[in-house]
């Protein structure tokens, strides 16, 4: 993005906004300072009105002057996801975020990251989660030991690993199961035909897509 | 400049919300030492001529607890921040060294000179003292409480757990305040002790300190404030040079 990690520490720690994976905090303080004394060290002073929004937005008004000690774990996850934001970062990055997540914040949790997403923040995710990978990036690296072994658009990456054939299973009336492998979705109809005519009477289908799980099984294996 | 207020508010905040523990517990303390030392010594130890003994004593207890103050708030914050995992959020902003340096000394600064000026004030109320030479008395108490804080900076980037800190300030910090003069004038101590404590950098400050209430010293002040000024000078920039390399903080 332009700026020197090193040389120009300022403006490339301004471009980040980081959400750590431990659940850290400082014990001494409220919400509302916390998130005030998040906005002071980026350098904005009167940072109230974003504050008040970001609270908003992440459920977290009726806890702003709660001292972050007795919030529950979730809770805790939302303010730092909130003091990422302080400062409106143009990459945010999450690592983790949905480890040890209840359901109900895990939802919460990324129809906010989308709505972030889609207005204009990129969001760099880590997770061990592949089938969330999947079904929130549009671009992913796959780390082994600490090199990337892969790195394309979701697609790309499903469609070059996990091979050009596709299983679909096919649930008879009378309980019998038939397994297909076709190349392409032009085939599927044909088969059915096929089975059609064979008098299986069809109860369910079942199509086996590639996952990244295991795109990520055959780079590592 | 606004990072580094923040942070500095932030450690004044910090120690303000805890005050019972981080500024009347140690108000207490140095009351507490006033009392009984005062009592038993008083008219048994000889100090300076026309001083009396618990006079004496007091600018030490409060240079004493500016400098154990100052120590405790930049080390106990620092190490508490690491081991909770809370510094993430100093580290990464765009805070510069520098300004991670002065913003933790100055708030150890203002936590010692309040402790101080607190015992100043509660035994004001039962020790006569004179006030000769204030400037002198301030510069002391000033430069004290950042080498102090400086020092206690020092030991919180370095330790890596509590008990290394503790061990730091039990068998340093303690008994060379202790052992600075606080108690006594280093003039009615034997050859050999006399001269070691001339090595103590603290002896230096409680000397200059009290220069500043009775217009009488063991050591010149202006030679105290040379030393005090040089071994903040020599923590000062041990410091910075620890802070810009992230030792033991991004490492």
């Amino acid at each position: 993005m332009g700026a020197d990690a090193v040389a120009d520490y300022r403006r490339a720690r301004r471009m980040l906004g980081v959400v750590p994976q431990e659940l850290v905090f400082d014990p001494f303080f409220t919400v509302r300072e916390t998130l005030r004394i998040q906005s002071g060290y980026f350098g904005i002073r009167g940072n109230d009105a974003w504050i008040d929004e970001v609270m908003a937005h992440l459920d977290l008004s009726g806890k702003a002057d709660v001292n972050m000690r007795a919030l529950s774990g979730g809770m805790k996850r939302r303010v730092l996801i909130a003091q990422a934001l302080v400062h409106k970062p143009p990459v945010i990055v999450l690592d983790e975020p949905t480890a040890g997540v209840d359901v109900e914040l895990r939802q919460g949790l990324w129809q906010f990251v989308r709505r972030l997403n889609r207005d204009g923040h990129t969001i760099v995710l880590t997770t061990h989660y592949l089938e969330e990978a999947e079904l929130h990036c549009s671009r992913i690296a796959m780390l082994k030991a600490g090199r990337v072994v892969a790195l394309d658009s979701t697609r790309n990456l499903l469609a070059s690993f996990a091979g050009s054939r596709t299983t679909v299973r096919v649930m008879a009336r009378d309980g019998a199961q038939h397994v297909l492998q076709i190349d392409g979705y032009g085939e599927l109809d044909r088969e059915l035909v096929r089975l059609r005519g064979q008098g299986v009477e069809i109860a369910d289908i079942e199509i086996e897509r590639p996952d990244l799980e295991q795109v990520f099984l055959r780079l590592t294996s | 400049m606004t990072s580094f207020w923040t942070l500095f508010a932030k450690e004044l905040l910090r120690f303000v919300k805890v005050g019972v523990q981080t500024v009347a517990a140690p108000v207490l303390t140095a009351l507490l030492y006033l009392v009984i030392f005062g009592q038993v010594l008083e008219g048994r130890v000889q100090v300076f001529d026309g001083v009396r003994y618990s006079a004496f004593l007091v600018p030490g207890l409060v240079m004493m607890s500016v400098l154990q103050n100052s120590f405790a708030n930049s080390s106990s914050s620092l190490i508490q921040s690491k081991i909770t995992g809370n510094i993430v959020f100093i580290l990464l902003a765009p805070i510069s060294y520098l300004e991670f340096f002065w913003a933790y000394v100055a708030a150890s600064v203002a936590r010692g000179l309040t402790v101080g000026a607190g015992v100043l004030a509660l035994t004001a109320g039962f020790v006569e003292l004179r006030l000769e030479a204030p400037l002198w008395a301030a510069a002391f108490a000033l430069l004290g409480a950042a080498l102090a804080g400086a020092l206690g900076l020092l030991a919180g980037i370095v330790s890596e757990k509590i008990d290394q800190l503790a061990a730091f300030q039990n068998f340093v910090i303690l008994p060379l305040t202790m052992l600075s003069g606080v108690f006594y004038s280093i003039h009615s101590l034997p050859g050999l002790w006399r001269g070691l404590s001339h090595a103590n950098p603290f002896f230096y400050m409680i000397d200059g300190f009290r220069y500043g209430f009775f217009g009488a010293a063991d050591v010149a002040p202006g030679v105290s404030l040379a030393v005090v000024c040089a071994a903040f000078a020599a923590v000062a920039c041990l410091c910075l040079l620890l802070l810009k390399s992230g030792y033991r903080l991004r490492t």
